[in-house]
């Protein structure tokens, strides 16, 4: 199913054609209405009317979400307070949170993508949602809650937290999708477990996903633990929030970007050049649609590729392979980048190990050691030392062949890893801060 | 003969022994005989208690990762080379012990030793072919 044929089977021509059109109007846009792009543009060089043709993108800075920091709170907005008529914030970990504007026709815009991205993952009206992303100043809740409405499904603001409570409206209720970071999705199948309820038997048959990058594995491991179809959303609160790219049930083979709004690229993180089709880099996005605050060239620091064949679906619009982390995410262990959704699939792959990990790094002297908690479990579980033991060599071993880090491994005791109610917190970097 | 032990792994943090007993005590379960194996980061505590079913439903309420294994208890006279007779026995008759622990009978002046054996059918087979009395599980639950 197709929530909007027009637009999302476009042609690759016609939808190049309609991203240039709306490029231009876009920087025209921000050099007249943004001081900061006026600045970044003037000190390039580069006038609105250099922009001919979408190769002319690369020649336009990037937008880093240093720049949202500094603009805080409006300094960034393209239109007057009068037409913004929605605002929300990521919560920054270090100081100011970055502030999003939205105008009508952008709430307008963000509610048909999320439309698009519910249908494109398999639901639709008659559908009961269950929207466990928090509602607030996060941008997931409120995001997912208007696409599902606009669908026609039956929403549920069940909003994060209250997992006991979740569970009892899901079963009384027959919600049939889930909506949520997929860390919680395991969390709801664990307390389901503990609660004597058979989560496998409930009425769910689709959890849309996202917040937070997570592997194949995981995947696996969610839609055999709550039998549903696991679908990978992504979204990013500086763009727009969740629904800037979805996975098609069809292929569940890369997200799918909506290109009639977003103009991908991937850069080198390093040198910032494009690099050639197919290439791993990090992500970078053009709003070509919004009036509140129009990105150009967002670096949205996540490491991916671009897929441009043709989807099975039938939609035209290019595709991200899922994410391999965040490269704020990406750990540098001396000398080495690592992950942690490598770490995660390395101990997916070991026989019985569940996915409740933490990462603790810190410097002893002028070296940094890594290391990894993993929870023991009945499965894992041996009464002789030297099997347990053995168990953590062979996860120090796989880890030291697949990513060429050396680690201590801790068995920990059963749920002695915080669940996450929201984004799990995989890392913890107790490495003083160079000065 | 075979007696079931109740292993709990435990991390390393001062308080979580405390913990188990307590858990136990609270249900009114008995602890029969104990032994700690433990590494600088965790360790695994053993037991033979007297209601190991209610044992291991408690434990699990608790959120502890537990297991049942089996094991035999020995009656060791308590005079010089009677340990030395039973192993000797045990590795003529290639069974190898993975561990063992002892403690000492209230009553008499036999030392149980507890064993945790690679093949435990093959080990009671060899010791008692060899005269070695092999306690009944009851007498063990119920020291
Ligand atoms: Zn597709």
């Amino acid at each position: 199913m197709i929530w909007n044929d027009d637009f999302e089977t476009l042609p690759r021509e016609a939808l190049k054609s309609l991203q240039l059109k709306r490029l231009q109007q876009t920087v025209e846009k921000v050099y007249a209405a943004v001081p900061f792009y006026r600045n970044c543009f003037d000190k390039s060089g580069i006038k609105p009317a250099d922009i001919k043709s979408l190769d002319d993108l690369q020649r336009l800075p990037f937008t880093l979400k240093q720049d949202m920091r500094d603009s805080y709170p409006y300094g960034l907005f393209a239109v007057p307070l009068e037409q913004i008529v929605r605002i929300h914030a990521s919560s920054g970990t270090t100081g100011k949170p970055t502030v999003v504007g939205y105008s009508r026709r952008d709430i307008d815009n963000w509610t048909e993508l999320m439309a698009r991205s519910f249908v494109a993952a398999g639901t639709n009206r008659g559908d009961i949602i269950h929207n466990a992303y928090g509602y607030g100043l996060f941008t997931g809740g409120l995001g997912a809650h208007y696409g599902a409405e606009r669908v026609g499904a039956s929403v549920i603001p069940m909003s994060g937290g209250n997992t006991k409570k979740q569970l009892m409206i899901m079963h009384d209720f027959g919600s049939t999708v889930l909506t949520c970071t997929p860390s919680y999705s395991l969390y709801l199948a664990e307390v389901a477990a503990d609660e004597g309820i058979d989560i496998r038997q409930l009425k769910l048959k689709v959890g849309i996903l996202g917040a937070e990058p997570w592997s194949e594995n995981m995947r696996q491991e969610i839609e055999n633990k709550l039998n549903i179809k696991a679908i990978d959303i992504y979204g990013l609160s500086e763009i727009l929030g969740p629904g800037v790219g979805i996975e098609c049930i069809e292929a569940q083979n890369g997200l799918h970007i909506w290109e009639d709004h977003f103009i991908p690229e991937i850069i080198d993180p390093e040198t910032g050049e494009v690099l050639p089709d197919g290439e791993k880099g990090e992500l970078v996005i053009t709003t070509i649609t919004k009036e509140g605050i129009p990105l150009i060239r967002y670096r949205t620091r996540d490491i991916t590729r671009l897929i441009k064949e043709p989807c099975i679906c039938g939609r035209t619009h290019a595709r991200i392979e899922r994410l391999s982390g965040r490269s704020d995410d990406m750990m540098i262990i001396r000398g080495v980048n690592v992950f942690p959704s490598q770490i995660e699939s390395v101990l997916f792959n070991i026989e019985g190990v569940e996915p409740h990990y933490q990462l603790i790094i810190e410097r002893d002297g002028n070296l940094d050691t890594l290391e990894i908690q993993v929870e023991v479990n009945e499965q894992t579980f041996s009464d002789e030392i030297k099997i347990l033991q053995g168990l953590s060599n062979k996860i120090k071993k796989d880890i030291k062949d697949l990513l060429g880090v050396t680690c201590k491994v801790r068995l920990v005791e059963p749920k002695t890893i915080a669940r996450s109610e929201g984004k799990a917190r995989r890392v913890i970097d107790n490495r003083q801060k160079e000065s | 003969m075979k007696v079931e032990q109740i292993s709990i792994f435990i991390e390393n943090k001062s308080g979580r022994l405390a913990e188990v007993t307590g858990v136990l005590g609270d249900n009114g379960i008995n602890i029969r005989a104990l032994s700690l194996a433990d590494t600088s980061d965790f360790g695994i505590l053993r037991l033979i208690v007297d209601d190991s079913e209610k044992a291991l439903k408690v434990l699990r309420e608790q959120q502890f990762t537990v297991s049942i294994t089996h094991v035999i208890g020995v009656a060791v006279p308590d005079s010089p080379g009677g340990l030395t007779t039973i192993l000797q026995i045990l590795d003529k008759s290639g069974v190898n012990v993975e561990y063992m622990y002892a403690f000492v009978e209230r009553s008499g002046d036999n030392a149980v030793i507890i064993f945790r054996f690679d093949d435990i059918d093959e080990a009671i087979t060899a010791l008692a072919n060899n005269g070695i009395n092999i306690l009944p599980s009851e007498r063990i639950t119920s020291i």
